[in-house]
């Protein structure tokens, strides 16, 4: 079928601030949505309230609005743009529920606009679990045992029907909330108040629990002529019971035999066509019994998810760029020939690789939480490996998620303690898989840890053979050991770290090893055909194998590190930073390599960089790809901490570092060169020490007095920053971070109450600074930056302020020859101005600040970086016009057990950009009456 | 010094890769091709349309969930040897019987693993189909060589004979509506089954066989099956089949099957440069404009020059990827074949209809 011509203007739908269960995997979608409809030169008109996306980038859309997701902005949207479509299907439960909603109140039919890419009844189908029900068993579909409870009195009926464990979930919500299982009557009957509460049209779907089965994901898409493939079917390590979202995920399915795989496909493609016009991607939801006897549908999503980011990046196929192709009317093959040229022609990815995929947890934000995972999602991040082999994928994941470990295991931190293993293996938290490897490594017998978790024995198989080879290396010494053994080891995925660990040595000497060994890393494409076509994608994972696929280029080229998993405290506008640094690098004519191992991501799209390396940001992954492409240097002052930390050891490899030197991030880091250097500029900070032990912060407190703020240092998002106000709760705090992160330089900083807090962001060539943005913070100081609302530019900041702030950016930057981004967060008391950090590198306010103002700040500051452009060659012009709030978002909901309190240590996962005229706005008014609500330590 | 835990596999261009032994410890020739599914790996060693060829799969494990004794499409391994990456010796499902390393040994099946066949792969796609040796048993390389060179050329190869069935044999549904006479030229399973749960009672008969000897069956259509080998020195069954899409009742040709009937028809087989093997391959039915993904696997293919030059003929399906021909009618008569395996197994089941349309065309003839 040809384009539909007569769309000329669309409209789509942003996910709104990150929260958990919906993150950034919607702006990648979103992204190359509208880029795949401007490549048909379609206008396209942006909604997103979250400004720390691509997708709300100019370069993105032809129209932009950064305004709440509700139906009156999308009422203004359409009373100024002659919108001629939307598509509703890129942006998550969040986009679907509003243009449901829009349809509801006939917004769409009083403009004119169609839906495209789904249609009303498909969503209404997928979302409430009673027609999905009578949808599925229509076209002869098994599903778990489930009814649908409007009341409480309903529920407490279908509880006594069906027998305990039940699964219960709410309607029409994100990633599971109000989703649990229950095992007795009490629990019940909580969760099913709460779940009725939470579900926007009150409904709780009650089903019978299929624990233990196994649980499988399938990618389909599908064109106006109903043909259909699949692009990737992803299993599940952890069985049904885990939310996907919370489940370490595998493609290929490994552990799946042909006849159940060619089952569930059909399957799939049933019930995709039972969903009415829909076209494009749609994810597909199974059980598998145990004995692959029975397998049921557990549910169906018509739009792209994470799941189709993860397909996307494992298989190199651009699901939501070929879905919006299709929502205008082209078949899959018109759409497949285009984008990958005469060969990628409506043929099934089949690769040779595996991906492994790991969610990211950060409970210790959130204390008190209940830690044990279940039907609703709580992971805030995730990261992909890609292997030959399912042990170097998984291994490769591990070293990705930057949690302390060098991969899964060989690294002396495992658990001993043989009760605490069993209690994990049956209560799943985020260490499972880690505790799954002590656990074959103490001996449990196989059948307990298969009893306990439901896991393929195949993949703890795979483990178990890890531990073998692991006590077959430790029998040796570097100088001793074999190139066949060192060649196993790397294949698995071992660290250099890992095996310098079994080995007894440093992890350099296993480097230079393994040259001698001639053990080298090669890098394969992403290749989704196994190599029976011509490869054709500029997407790369190392391996150890034969043949590099990876030419390298004789242009000037330089790499960007990106920030890894999403977590609290660094998150998607980190990934903005690394995109738009790779444009402007390009723009440079530099040769553009990103090395990246979060597949939620833009800077992981295939068409963002030049080179995509998708490699954990690993020192060991990063050092091989800079031997094997010989670039300029590193851009590490866009990809957060993850890229930053980094510095020192490139610093120390030779490597030259784009931007700010490490010696000046390492004396920003560093309390004590940083206040003298302070000092000599004649800047106020407040007073400070550090300390290795309680003992010594307790001396300390009496010469800076309390309250103090307490910290480790190089940290990000406060994390573990605590404001104590008397010795016993010094001591415990103190205590508590040397026994939990080992860290043996503590700061201790007078906190000064009653104060407020702003921070500055600037762009500096070692000379010129200009400050593009000072934000004052509407909660009290105390509130980490990220968790609270602030306000572009300051409110009630007097000149006298104002000019301090102005000139000690403008100072400090040159001081620490800052070249590119800087950052400075200051607390003002009785018209004085303190410095309380400075961070030579893209902050998390760069972002908002970019579109507020309208402005490219984070490509200024590239070319600055790459000595191409001075900070005076550039005409600012930014769009000042009122005042632009910045809101934090919270995804407190799914830890309804959490106290909601701010303190130092941030816990927001989103944020929102809010624009006012003047300070008499009710919102600004309402949010300042409340600003010391939750201030807590 | 012979080393146990080595193996070669020296390709017929004289490419070297080490590796280690899968299977039975000892030595196998054959043409080497590659398979890019990533599941059904049972089905496809049992698959008689492998005879005779080492066959590099490219997903990254094999073995993994083990093999069932009801997943094979012939009563034992047909492939000459097995290359791979990652061999698993240990599985994972309830369902299993045994253990693919247990399958190659009681088929006295050679294997080599550890093998980069991303290399591999690369290699073959660039340099055409080719002849290759795998050695487990410390045979020096010039020996190997040696062997090698004396191995005949798939091209010009018949091999039919076999694999197929020696004595004919009946399958029979509980109501059967219609009676199918099959020639074995090397058939799946599940070309039987996939005939038998549509109604069909069907007897098998051996290749070598008459027209005459079908029809004492009283069939109501014939299907002509997949099979090994090259279909250009078949002379005997191209004649045959040519008897048998004359006698006036539904023919429906599967791979090997689809090229004889294409050489009955006057057309032109030729041998491709990399054969289509896998489970992903695209197709077009020019006659409803849908694609479909298909399992295939063949070395040869009918000319579409041929086709296109023939009044009688028709092309109904193209594959996608290089357009070359994957079905063909006897226009105005109920007489069809397509080169690809609408029976999957392994690979999808898009196909399936095409068995829809075989029994309809049956009871159509037949009222």
């Amino acid at each position: 079928m040809p384009k539909n011509n007569s769309i000329k203007s669309v409209l789509i739908i942003g996910s709104g601030p990150i929260v958990i269960g919906q993150a950034c995997e919607f702006d990648y979608s979103g992204t190359q949505a509208a880029k795949a409809l401007r490549e048909e030169g379609i206008e396209v008109t942006l909604i997103n309230s979250n400004p720390a996306t691509i997708m709300t980038d100019k370069m993105t859309a032809d129209n932009v609005y950064l305004k709440p997701l509700e139906p009156e902005s999308i009422i203004e949207i359409l009373k100024t743009h002659k919108i001629d479509a939307v598509l509703p299907t890129m942006g998550g439960q969040t986009a679907l529920n509003l243009s449901m909603k829009c349809d509801e109140m006939g917004i769409w039919e009083e403009y004119n606009v169609q839906m495209i890419g789904a249609d009303v009844d498909a969503i209404k189908i997928a979302e409430d679990r009673e027609l999905f029900k009578e949808a599925m068993e229509k076209i002869g579909m098994k599903l778990p045992a489930q009814k649908t409870a409007r009341s409480f009195l309903e529920g407490k009926e279908i509880a006594q029907k069906f027998g305990f464990p039940l699964c219960v979930r709410s309607s029409f919500t994100l990633g599971g909330a109000g989703a649990a299982f229950v095992h007795t009557k009490e629990e019940f009957d909580t969760l099913l108040e709460r779940g009725l509460e939470l579900s926007p049209i009150h409904e709780v779907m009650i089903d019978k629990a299929l624990i233990g089965w196994r649980e499988y994901e399938y990618e389909v898409i599908r064109d106006a002529e109903d043909n259909m493939m699949v692009v990737c079917c992803i299993e599940n390590f952890d069985p049904m019971g885990i939310h996907t979202g919370d489940s370490i995920t595998v493609a290929p399915a490994l552990a799946l035999a042909e006849e159940t795989y060619e089952k569930m496909r059909e399957q799939a493609f049933k019930m995709v066509r039972s969903m009415g016009e829909f076209v494009g991607g749609c994810n597909v939801q199974f059980a598998v019994s145990p004995d692959d006897s029975e397998v049921l549908v557990v549910e169906i999503n018509p739009r792209v998810s994470r799941s189709s980011a993860l397909a996307s990046k494992a298989t190199g196929f651009p699901i939501a760029k070929i879905a919006t192709k299709l929502a205008l009317g082209y078949t899959l093959r018109e759409v497949l020939k285009k984008s990958g040229g005469a060969e990628f022609n409506f043929k099934e990815p089949n690769f040779d690789y595996v991906i492994v995929k790991i969610p990211r947890w950060n409970f210790n934000k959130f204390k008190g939480a209940n830690r044990e995972l279940g039907l609703q999602m709580k992971s805030v991040g995730e990261v992909m490996g890609i292997g030959r082999n399912f042990q170097e994928a998984l291994q490769k994941a591990c070293q990705s998620l930057e949690i302390g470990r060098n991969g899964l295991g060989a690294d002396g931190k495992e658990l001993t303690n043989q009760q605490e293993i069993l209690q994990s293996l049956e209560n799943p938290s985020w260490n499972r898989l880690f505790h799954i490897y002590d656990a074959i490594k103490l001996g449990i017998p196989f059948k307990t840890i298969q009893d306990k978790t439901k896991i393929d024995i195949w993949y703890l198989r795979q483990i178990e053979e890890l531990i073998d080879l692991e006590r077959k290396i430790e029998k040796h010494r570097i100088d001793d050991i074999s190139r066949e053994l060192m060649l196993e080891a790397k294949e698995r995925g071992y660290a250099d770290r890992q095996i310098a660990h079994l080995l007894r040595c440093l992890e350099s000497e296993v480097y230079k090893k393994r040259e001698e060994l001639g053990v080298k890393r090669v890098f394969n494409v992403v290749d989704p055909f196994a190599p029976e076509l011509e490869e054709y994608s500029p997407f790369y994972y190392s391996t150890f194998g034969v043949a590099d696929e990876s030419p390298v280029t004789p242009k000037k080229k330089v790499v960007i590190l990106g920030s890894g998993p999403n977590r609290i405290g660094q998150g998607i506008e980190f990934d903005y930073s690394c995109v738009h640094g790779v444009l402007a690098a390009k723009e440079c004519g530099y040769e553009t390599i990103m090395i990246n191992c979060n597949p939620e991501t833009v800077s992981t799209d295939a068409d963002t960089a030049d080179k995509l390396y998708f490699e954990p940001v690993f020192w060991e992954h990063i050092y091989d790809i800079i031997q094997h492409e010989k670039p300029e240097g590193v851009i590490v002052q866009l990809g957060g901490q993850t890229a930053l930390k980094l510095a020192e050891k490139l610093n120390r490899y030779g490597i030259p570092i784009i931007g700010t030197s490490f010696e000046a991030l390492d004396l920003a880091e560093d309390r004590g060169r940083f206040s003298k250097m302070l000092e000599e500029n004649n800047v106020l900070f407040p007073k400070y020490g550090v300390v290795e032990s309680a003992e010594q912060a307790l001396e300390l407190s009496k010469d800076l007095g309390f309250p103090l703020l307490v910290r480790p240092s190089y940290v990000l998002g406060g994390q573990k920053m605590k404001i104590v106000i008397n010795e016993e709760e010094l001591e415990q705090h103190v205590v508590d971070i040397i026994g939990e992160m080992g860290a043996n330089h503590i700061l201790l900083d007078h906190f000064i109450g009653g104060a407020v807090e702003c921070e500055a962001d600037a762009i500096c060539d070692g000379e010129n600074v200009y400050i593009i943005g000072i934000m004052q913070h509407i909660e009290p100081a105390g509130i980490h930056s990220g968790d609270s609302y602030a306000v572009l530019p300051p409110y009630n900041l007097g000149d006298l302020v104002m000019t301090q702030i102005i000139e000690i950016t403008k100072k400090v930057a040159v001081a620490l020859k800052t070249v590119g981004l800087i950052n400075i967060q200051y607390v003002v008391k009785d018209d004085k101005v303190y410095v309380i950090e400075a961070n030579p590198r893209a902050s998390r306010t760069v972002p908002f600040i970019a579109k507020a103002y309208d402005e490219p700040y984070v490509n200024y500051a590239t070319k600055i970086m790459l000595g191409e452009k001075k900070v005076t060659d550039f005409t600012f012009n930014p769009k000042k016009e009122g005042y632009a709030i910045k809101i934090p978002v919270f995804s407190y909901n799914k830890f309804p057990e959490v106290k909601k309190e701010l303190g130092p240590e941030m816990k927001s996962t989103g944020e929102a950009i809010q624009f006012i005229k003047d300070l008499r706005d009710p919102f600004f008014m309402d949010i300042y009456a409340k600003r010391n609500m939750h201030l807590s330590r | 010094m012979k080393n146990e835990t080595a193996a070669v596999l020296i390709l017929e261009d004289g490419t070297i890769f080490h590796g280690k032994p899968i299977g039975k410890i000892g030595t196998t020739t054959g043409e080497i091709a590659f398979n890019t599914g990533m599941t059904g790996y049972q089905e496809v060693f049992t698959d008689p349309s492998y005879y005779g060829q080492i066959l590099v799969m490219t997903t990254a494990h094999i073995g993994n969930y083990g093999v069932h004794d009801d997943e094979i499409e012939s009563d034992s391994m047909m492939i000459a040897g097995l290359v791979t990456k990652n061999f698993s010796k240990t599985f994972s499902r309830v369902a299993a019987n045994d253990s693919m390393e247990n399958l190659m040994l009681k088929n006295n099946k050679v294997g080599i693993s550890d093998i980069d066949t991303r290399a591999l792969v690369r290699h073959i796609r660039s340099r055409g189909a080719m002849n290759a040796i795998i050695s487990s048993d410390g045979t020096s390389i010039e020996d190997l060589k040696t062997q090698l060179s004396k191995v005949p050329s798939m091209s010009g190869l018949e091999l039919s004979s076999k694999v197929c069935t020696k004595t004919a044999y009946e399958v029979k549904p509980e109501n059967p509506i219609c009676k199918i006479s099959v020639v074995d030229f090397g058939i799946k399973k599940n070309i039987i089954r996939c005939l038998v749960e549509r109604g069909a009672h069907v007897k098998v008969f051996p290749m070598h066989t008459s027209l005459q000897e079908l029809d004492t069956f009283e069939p109501d259509g014939y299907m002509l099956s997949n099979g090994p080998g090259d279909p250009g020195v078949m002379a005997d069954s191209i004649q045959l089949v040519k008897e048998v899409s004359n006698a006036g009742k539904p023919v429906f040709g599967i791979c090997l099957g689809h090229q004889l009937l294409g050489l009955s028809l006057g057309l032109k087989t030729e041998k491709m440069f990399n054969g289509h093997r896998g489970i992903n391959h695209p197709i077009l039915n020019l006659k409803t404009g849908k694609c479909e993904i298909t399992s295939q696997n063949h070395g040869f293919v009918v000319s579409k020059e041929s086709i296109e030059s023939n009044p009688i003929v028709e092309l109904t399906h193209i594959h996608l990827n290089d357009n070359t021909v994957a079905g063909l009618a006897i226009k105005d008569k109920p007489v069809f074949s397509v080169q690809y395996h609408p029976e999957a197994s392994a690979g999808p089941h898009d196909s399936r209809y095409l068995f829809d349309q075989f029994i309809a065309n049956i009871l159509k003839a037949k009222v």
